[in-house]
């Protein structure tokens, strides 16, 4: 009697621990609210769903070594993790995941995003600042006809040649208007606005632009330019202490499309190190823009480096790319702004997102990207709850009919089973994924089969003649040894599963063996308390229905 | 009382040879098949590529969506029909266009995107589920796979050897062997690509399977030591005719759920409900044709010391 009292308050107590566990709680998360992120109470069943089931995005990160190789793997990417959760959190996901797996890759988990590309841009962007003077000295002009000089002795093939001459004068003579419009600064570019068919090919596709260090190259021939640019002889011929850059958009001349070249000073007056805040604005004569502010020591340097160069056009160069090339008309101090040259407003918040962050220690590149969207999410969890009614009343169908009363015990014990399991997880926290719910449906017909077991071995005892106590006692213990084994095997069956498997399969195994440790508990503990109560209450009952 | 199957008396285990015959037929004819109709499928997680999976407004021509992925530089994608008439998933897996992954794994997926925005035109179809997946981690996942199959096999064979002894073990361990062949022999023969979730489902299958054997090889072991006398031939079929109730009932719920998830789980999930189907199919049938018979053998060979009933069942084999 004592034991069972004690039995039956055991189970009171899980049901009651597994209630709690299961109910709905007041989080605090980030929603959107008119397009601005709040920290908002809401009332929900803890129980996570992986990103399979509520859309979003998963992305694994690596270091993009493919440039330049990183020593410290790990230590670049705990740097780098840093900046990408910042980002991340900037960037207003509701429960993002930002974490480093292993040495050597940073997953990110977004719920609830479809707009992959840009939240890839906004995690992988360097976001490296630098303002650097635009060259004065025509530096590259010298370098031209030794660039031309590699070209022929490499036998190398470049830009449009077979049309190159006409193109060329073409795009000089259309150049004309954009000229005029530019400053006196830009006369000097100007006197080799001319280029003639005796000379190299390298000479021919770049024209000279509006501002000192700036050419122009057709669009169609920015991809040999470039490929040309990269060759290892040519990077060698070009000007020492100066860099060569392209312009971030293409400049539409009439129907011709030219991408700016920046010759800068290496020397950058400026970097993003000093940047403390950045803001997106709307301007209407400039389009969407990023203001940006210094911190005070980064103000002073800002202000006496472009009050030494007033007149000079300064190319904010953002992750090796000009973005603009403004003249510099007065020293400016801490405060600048970055125009977003006709992009939009939402790539000016993502810009001013990332400046803020900082920038990445590091190049991370996208080893693999997964997204769903939402609906596919509520369509797998529709069939999913679909198919676990369809499997709970066939199962219960089946036991019921197999063993009437003992049956029902079961069914009793399948639907603690089946609270227990779900408390398991939301215990863990563990996340629900697709193959998790499938294992869990399976699961629902599994669970019985201790059941099953135990009363095969009842029917057996009772065969042989046993008294319904004795052959319920004996029925449980024979089945014992049996269930154990059994059981044990798959939880190291999915032990091993969750060791070596990955996102969703992790998710899989860990339903699984939830499962299995409930349903031991149901079926053994559970069913055996309620045959204990029934033989309470029945005493000296002749027959067990089962 | 309601009884299926009490009390009954087959000979199972003279049956092995039909059985033998049975699986050696279907693993021919499904490996055969590999054979005639080129090899495993793999799915993009283990070969690094991309899927996308869309949901187009209206059914698309096909032919259209290949040539405009022809054209924009992705030739050999394979387009499919995915559960209904509008849903279509495209996949790239060539060699390829997994190599132009190594740099940013999304980059062909936007191609795909970008592309048949500008021949359908945008809001013609909406992009469901995007995977890329990079060479790199494709070729990590697929050595996680098979060392996880390996390692299963070990911890099994090693708890088993523990519980029981090794003989059990050891057969236990071919049934199963048994059982993953034949499921991918039945994975052929309906086209179901090895994939994370194909894997899961074969773990599940080895789990479901040992399940079976081991509470028949309870029993052998309980029967063992109440009849010392009984040769082992015997106290087998004995054994699997005492268990049949219990898998028969086992074997009706669980075939509900799997088939439930079959017909309602959606198209993600039907592989895996296929081979789960499959598998209790055969878990069953290694437990009693295949476990059985080889414990019988391992006795033969290496028979406990002081056995009589050696002599008895050997003359019966």
């Amino acid at each position: 009697m004592q034991t069972l009292k004690s039995r039956v308050l055991v189970i009171v107590a899980l049901v009651a621990m597994s209630g709690w566990a299961l109910f709905p709680r007041t989080e605090v998360v980030r929603v959107k609210r008119d397009g601005v992120f709040v920290l908002d109470t809401v009332k929900r069943v803890p129980l996570k769903r992986g990103l399979d089931l509520q859309g979003g995005m998963h992305l694994t990160l690596e270091v993009d070594q493919s440039k330049q190789a990183v020593a410290d793997v790990s230590d670049a990417l705990d740097r780098a993790l840093k900046v990408v959760r910042t980002r991340i959190d900037e960037f207003g996901v509701a429960e993002p995941v930002v974490q480093k797996v292993g040495t050597d890759r940073i997953i990110v988990e977004l719920p609830g995003i479809s707009d992959q590309q840009r939240a890839e841009e906004v995690v992988q962007k360097a976001a490296f600042l630098r303002f650097q003077i635009t060259d004065e000295s025509q530096a590259l002009e010298k370098a031209i006809p030794r660039i031309d000089g590699i070209i022929k002795a490499k036998g190398i093939t470049v830009a449009a040649a077979p049309a190159s001459t006409d193109t060329a004068s073409a795009a000089a003579s259309g150049l004309t208007a954009l000229m005029q419009r530019a400053d006196s600064a830009a006369a000097p570019a100007g006197d080799s606005a001319a280029p003639t068919a005796s000379e190299g090919p390298f000479r021919r596709a770049i024209l000279p632009g509006q501002m000192p260090g700036q050419y122009l190259v057709a669009s169609r021939d920015y991809a040999t330019i470039e490929a040309l640019l990269q060759r290892p002889e040519v990077q060698e011929a070009l000007p020492p202490g100066k860099d060569v850059r392209w312009g971030v958009d293409s400049i539409l001349n009439g129907t011709d499309a030219y991408r700016a070249l920046y010759v800068l000073d290496s020397r950058a007056i400026i970097d993003g190190t000093y940047l403390v805040n950045a803001t997106p604005a709307q301007d209407p004569l400039e389009g969407a823009k990023v203001d940006f502010q210094f911190n005070n020591e980064g103000g002073r340097r800002f202000r006496s480096e472009t009050g030494r160069h007033i007149g000079d056009n300064m190319a904010i160069v953002l992750d090796d790319k000009v973005m603009s090339a403004p003249t510099i008309q007065s020293a400016i101090g801490a405060r600048g702004q970055i125009t977003m040259g006709g992009r939009d407003l939402q790539a000016a918040q993502d810009l001013a997102l990332v400046l803020r962050a900082g920038a990445l220690p590091v190049p991370l590149k996208v080893a693999d990207g997964r997204q769903i969207s939402a609906t596919l999410g509520e369509d797998s969890i529709d069939a999913g709850i679909r198919a676990a009614v369809v499997a709970v009343v066939a199962v219960v169908l089946i036991m019921v009919v197999y063993y009437r009363f003992s049956g029902l015990l079961a069914v009793g014990a399948l639907a603690l089973y089946v609270l227990f399991t779900l408390a398991t997880l939301a215990g863990f926290d563990a996340v629900l994924t697709l193959p998790g719910l499938a294992g869990f449906v399976l699961s629902i017909g599994i669970a019985v089969d201790a059941n099953v077991l135990i009363f095969e071995r009842i029917r057996e005892e009772l065969d042989h003649g046993k008294a319904v106590r004795t052959a319920v006692e004996e029925g449980f213990k024979h089945a014992m040894s049996a269930i154990i084994d059994s059981n044990v095997s798959t939880i190291l069956t999915a032990a091993v599963l969750y060791q070596y498997g990955s996102g969703p399969v992790k998710g899989f195994a860990v339903t699984l063996v939830a499962g299995i440790v409930a349903s031991m508990v149901s079926s053994i503990f559970v069913t055996k308390t309620f045959f204990l109560v029934w033989l309470q209450r029945a005493r000296g009952q002749q027959t067990l229905s089962i | 009382m309601l009884r299926l199957l009490h009390g009954t008396k087959i000979d199972f285990i003279r049956h092995w040879r039909t059985a033998v015959i049975v699986t050696v037929a279907f693993v021919a004819l499904g490996f055969g098949s590999a054979a005639m109709n080129g090899w495993y499928k793999y799915a993009i997680e283990f070969t690094g590529g991309t899927l996308l999976q869309l949901r187009f407004q209206q059914a698309p021509d096909i032919a259209r969506v290949r040539s405009t992925l022809e054209r924009a530089g992705i030739p050999g994608a394979e387009i499919a029909q995915f559960g209904s008439a509008t849903e279509y998933t495209v996949r790239a897996q060539e060699e390829a266009q997994v190599a132009e992954q190594a740099d940013g794994a999304s980059g062909v997926a936007r191609k795909i995107s970008a592309a048949l925005e500008a021949e359908f035109g945008s809001g013609a179809f909406t992009i469901e589920r995007t995977e890329a997946v990079g060479p790199r981690v494709g070729a990590e996942l697929r050595r996680g796979a098979v060392i996880a199959v390996l390692f299963s096999f070990l911890v099994t064979l090693a708890y088993l050897a523990w519980r029981f002894e090794w003989r059990f073990g050891a057969a236990a361990v071919i049934a199963t062997a048994h059982d993953i062949i034949a499921t991918l022999a039945f994975m052929k023969l309906l086209d179901l690509e090895i994939s994370l979730t194909a894997i899961a489902a074969l773990l599940t299958v080895i789990g479901y399977s040992l399940n079976d054997t081991i509470i028949i090889f309870d029993r052998v072991r309980e029967n063992l030591r109440r009849n010392r006398r009984e040769p082992l031939y015997d106290t087998l079929n004995r054994s699997v005719n005492e268990t049949l109730p219990r898998s028969i009932l086992t074997h009706a719920t669980t075939i509900a759920a799997t088939m439930a998830l079959l017909v309602l789980g959606g198209e993600v999930i039907r592989p895996f409900a296929w081979i789960m189907t499959f598998g209790i199919f055969t878990g069953t049938f290694s437990s009693i044709y295949v476990a059985s018979p080889i414990l019988l053998w391992v006795e033969s060979r290496w028979p406990r010391q002081g056995d009589a009933r050696v002599a008895a069942q050997s003359a019966r084999a």
